[in-house]
């Protein structure tokens, strides 16, 4: 995998960084990263991240692909979702997982978290409406679920149920008996996990050293070589 | 460790009684008739050196129980000093007592007694119950800690000690270099039964106590080490000591650290083979845990491995597969019996630290040495605890706060471990081997008083971030699983490798070939952690909905009026009301339903609304409470009403009855398909449907009884050794009200809930929407 193109010129860095707040030894690696996953194109596609094998078995990478693809994530207040994006809407994403910096005060530590509940809620609110209703938080569930197999679609709905329920008696209280709870709202939904300290827990390493060589011939590269090899050996 | 067997047991008094078990020809009245003269027989004779030891022991079993009866009658004192320092005091006044009696110290905790019968359970007790998750993922800070920390603050103790006493600042003392350094390593390592003791008051934040507790418990491997290399430094002299013993001390270190994990981690796999074969044995499996758990302690020591480090390990990586592979009641023994010898345990060691105490014979004042002592490791903890998290925070995700630090280095407490190791010393080696077990007195006292009693106040002072006393809601508990697998996700698209990988990668394989071996088959069906959350709600909710029962006082438990129609969806009861107009009336005959209270059934429900039931029920002559009650509460008999309660969850082992109960409602329904008359295709295509999506769901639903029971801190479900169950128990006190309008969503649920899909059953119900729509409200109306 020797044939990456050279980085591109710091200005550019110089914008994202300031948008995205990754630094630039960060951005630079991101930046190879995503010419890896595309194909040294200049936009990656859905399929592109359906082919990294790691996230095969992962239960929700549906909606984690969907993430990268969604509108409401790139901070441009757009809606709906595209079947490309470029490299900034990527690192817009990926901001999303950024560790908070040392000194915050609380204003930026609520923003921060404001964010990253956003990002939160816009994956299981697929269809923009505003509210997670119980057919999305099903579907949520399911999909946490699928990997036990045999636990099954009722299961799942049992318990999106009950969360729901949950979620209403903490967020609305006592009901009237004519009442109904639409689903949750992105209020309700910061009020539940408010004693979750998702600034602290939703937040990945990212390197500035460049490992991603390393991991990635190794996880990725391979395969293919030893295909074109065997094509070599036969021709 | 290299003990030095004392000879004496605990209860056994030293020095002024002869030896219990000769019975010498002085002692005319009692005896048992040893050589002495009888002059008739007699009828009762008081035999008191026959039964001397174990006499002695369980009567200051018994002295340490009521102490701690004694110390917790009055609650507000113990909420402002910690129970381990009032032990101490009541182990002074019972010291004085007995000195006062005999003259001379006749008890004293041997390091025998302490490191053979007292620590392990202890220690066992803080493995077992170790929070895995948040262990593990703060395993490098609390390595860093334990092993630099401990390296640091024995080093600069004793070096400054030793410059001190080069100053002249102790007067004129026996001793050296080695002793000194020898006296650091053995003070500096921070105590885990005084951090588990003071820490329990004081409810900090998880990530900080597993911070302190996990250092305290790592820590023994260098403690072991450096106490052994510099005690055989002092018996080799200092001419002896080169370059090569050295490395060999640093060796040493590595061996005695990782083969006592090792033999934990096999000891472990020991103990969870065996559970998972204990089947038919299931009344003393609990025995194992105990027996194999002290073997490891004892085969660690005896390979001169760190025996802490082993029966931690032990504690730390059986508990998840014994808590699946054993049944419900073992477990729960386990549990309790950990607790009350782990309690008993510390208890007694509180107790004789201040009992050993009252001896003039130990005490050798020395102020120079002893303050100096009490300010280097003071000092130099802080010191130690600022510098290792300065150079920690470089690396990790989440910075430790310097509240956190502060609180973190007032809490290296030194306990009852320092003791036993100094009064191990030889007293011929050691000159001033006295002076040091003063010292060392002093400075656990100092500690775990003076500090234990300030804690609280300091923590409130700083504001330090509490642990969370509120349980998890489900939907957090789902954010957290969404977490984990979103991280994981998103460090496979950027491409590193991060801990999330590392943890995912480790996950994967524990499940694959950990799980296949260790756990029994049916366990390993049940493992979900989801599933087993909602299935524990769903017991709670079935829980309190028969003690509300109970507390109305009626058996076929009326509810109020207003039950909370959460409907979910309008888009359900809209859908219905066009397809049928007819069922939305609420004035129907006996045998129908109202749509609203069907429409409950959205949340997964097994009977409704009970209380137009009931109406309906007084109705219809054929309707027998009885046979609803026996379908929708499977224990309503006496002897199991009571046993429910908020502390300990007695889940319903009974696989036959649940089985039985969901037998007796398929049949009942299927009965009222076949009397619903509308066509018989249909309705046999529904059957079937139910019957095939029941049955497999049986399996895992009626082996799903027995489940792990686990605590994990990072779930904020953390017991402290205590048993806060207590705050559980207000905590779904207030969550009742919603909770019992969900309270039929028994075992039986999920299999229930086959057929509530309203979707699926779109296209029967249009064809058959009478039917359809009465799935399990006609299981109450059985003709």
């Amino acid at each position: 995998m020797g044939a990456l193109q050279s980085l591109p010129d710091e200005p550019e860095y110089r914008d994202l960084s300031e948008k995205t707040g990754f630094s630039f030894e960060q951005i630079g690696i991101l930046h190879k990263r995503f010419k890896q996953l595309s194909h040294n194109e200049d936009t990656l596609r859905r399929d592109d991240l359906n082919t990294i094998p790691d996230l095969a078995c992962n239960p929700i990478r549906t909606q984690i692909i969907e993430a990268f693809f969604d509108k409401r994530n790139f901070h441009q207040n757009g809606e709906g979702t595209v079947q490309e994006i470029s490299f900034e809407e990527f690192l817009v994403v990926m901001s999303h997982f950024r560790p908070p910096a040392l000194n915050m005060t609380e204003e930026q530590r609520e923003n921060i978290r404001r964010e990253k509940l956003r990002f939160l809620f816009n994956m299981h609110d697929t269809d923009n409406d505003g509210t997670i209703t119980l057919e999305e938080y099903r579907h949520v569930v399911e999909e946490l679920l699928s990997r036990s197999g045999a636990l099954g679609k009722e299961t799942a709905k049992g318990i999106a149920d009950a969360a729901m329920l949950e979620v209403a008696s903490i967020s609305v209280g006592h009901m009237e008996p004519d009442e109904f709870y639409e689903g949750i709202t992105f209020e309700h939904f910061l009020k539940i996990l408010k004693d979750i300290e998702i600034e602290t827990r939703m937040n990945i390493r990212f390197l500035n050293m460049d490992t991603t060589n390393l991991c990635n011939d190794w996880r990725q590269e391979r395969p293919q070589r030893q295909r074109f090899e065997w094509l070599e050996r036969k021709t | 460790m290299g003990l030095v067997v004392e000879g004496t047991a605990l209860g056994a008094p030293q020095g002024s009684h002869p030896e219990p078990w000769v019975v010498g020809s002085n002692h005319s009245q009692a005896g048992g008739g040893h050589g002495s003269s009888i002059s008739g027989i007699q009828i009762v004779t008081f035999k008191w050196h026959h039964v001397e030891a174990p006499y002695l022991i369980a009567l200051w079993i018994l002295v340490a129980g009521v102490s701690k009866m004694v110390v917790e009658l009055n609650h507000s004192l113990t909420s402002v000093i910690p129970e381990s320092a009032l032990l101490i005091c009541i182990g002074w006044i019972l010291g004085g007592i007995i000195y006062g009696a005999d003259k001379v110290q006749t008890f004293s905790l041997t390091p025998t007694v302490f490191f053979f019968y007292l620590l392990p359970q202890v220690i066992l007790d803080a493995g077992y119950f170790m929070p895995n998750k948040l262990f593990f993922s703060n395993m490098g800070a609390i390595l860093v800690y334990a092993v630099i920390g401990t390296c640091w603050n024995a080093a600069t103790v004793g070096l400054s000690l030793w410059g001190c006493w080069l100053g002249g600042a102790m007067g004129d003392i026996d001793i050296g270099l080695l002793q000194f350094l020898l006296f650091g390593s053995l003070i500096a390592a921070v105590d885990p039964v005084a951090v588990i003791a003071v820490f329990e008051e004081v409810h900090v934040n998880e990530v900080l106590f597993i911070m302190v507790f996990g250092e305290s418990l790592l820590n023994d491997g260098v403690t072991v080490v450096l106490f052994n290399v510099f005690d055989a430094f002092v018996s080799l002299g200092g001419a002896e000591i080169d370059a090569v013993e050295i490395i060999k001390g640093i060796i040493s270190f590595f061996v005695v650290a990782f083969g006592g994990s090792l033999v934990g981690i096999i000891f472990a796999l020991l103990i969870s083979l065996l559970t998972r074969c204990t089947k038919n044995i299931q009344i003393i499996e609990p025995g194992f845990i105990f027996v194999l758990g002290y073997l490891s302690y004892l085969t660690a020591e005896m390979l001169s491995l760190s025996a802490i480090l082993s029966i931690v390990f032990c504690g730390i990586c059986c508990q998840k597969y014994i808590n699946a592979n054993m049944d419900e009641r073992s477990v729960t023994t386990v549990r309790y019996v950990m607790k009350v010898i782990a309690n008993g345990s510390e208890t007694i060691i509180f107790v004789f630290l201040g009992i050993s105490a009252i001896d003039p014979a130990i005490w050798v004042w020395n102020t120079g040495f002893i303050l100096l002592t009490l300010l280097f490791i003071f000092v130099f903890r802080f010191i130690g605890v600022f510098l290792l998290t300065w150079i920690l925070n470089k690396y990790r995700l989440v910075p430790l706060e310097f509240i956190d630090q502060v609180v973190m280095s007032y809490g290296g407490l030194r306990g009852a471990v320092a003791y036993g190791l100094v009064a191990m010393l030889d007293e011929n080696k050691f000159n001033e081997k006295n002076l040091m077990v003063s010292t060392t007195l002093i400075v656990v006292y100092f500690t775990v008083m003076l500090q234990g009693i300030t804690m609280k106040p300091l923590v409130t002072w700083l504001k330090v971030k509490r642990a969370a006393v509120t349980e998890l809601t489900l939907a957090e508990k789902i954010q957290n699983r969404t977490f984990d697998h979103m991280l994981v996700a998103i460090e496979d698209i950027s491409g590193q490798i991060g801990h999330n990988y590392m943890r995912d990668k480790w996950h994967n394989f524990e499940e694959r070939w950990l799980c296949w071996f260790l756990m029994k088959p049916s366990a390993r069906k049940s493992r979900d952690y989801i599933f087993n959350i909602f299935h524990q709600l769903n017991l709670k909710d079935a829980i309190s909905y028969v003690k509300e029962g109970e507390r109305r006082g009626s058996l076929a438990f009326v509810r109020n009026e207003t039950k909370a129609d959460v409907d979910f969806n309008k888009k359900f009861r809209a859908n219905f009301s066009e397809i049928m107009p007819d069922i939305m009336a609420d004035n129907m005959g006996p045998d129908h339903v109202p749509l609203s209270s069907i429409l409950q059934d959205i949340v997964p429900s097994v009977c409704l609304d009970m209380h137009e039931l009931d109406l309906k029920m007084r109705e219809s002559e054929d309707f027998n409470a009885h046979h609803l009650l026996q379908q929708h509460l499977y224990r309503g008999r006496k002897q199991h009403r009571h046993r429910y309660s908020r502390s300990h969850l007695e889940t319903n082992k009974d696989e036959n009855e649940v089985q039985e109960i969901f037998e007796r409602t398929m049949r009942s329904r299927l009965e009222s398909f076949k009397s619903a008359k509308m066509g018989v295709a249909p309705a046999k295509k529904i059957q079937t449907k139910h019957q095939k999506k029941d049955k497999p769901q049986k399996m895992p639903n009626g082996n799903s009884t027995d489940k792990s029971k686990n605590h994990p801190y990072g779930d904020k479900d953390f017991e402290f050794s205590e048993g806060d169950s207590a705050s559980g128990g207000e905590a779904a006190g207030g969550s009742f009200p919603m909770r019992a309008y969900r309270a039929e969503a028994g075992i039986v649920n999920p299999a229930f809930m086959a057929e509530m899909d309203p979707m699926d059953n779109m296209q029967q119900m249009q064809q058959i929407p009478h039917a359809a729509l009465l799935p399990q409200t006609l299981t109450s109306f059985d003709p």
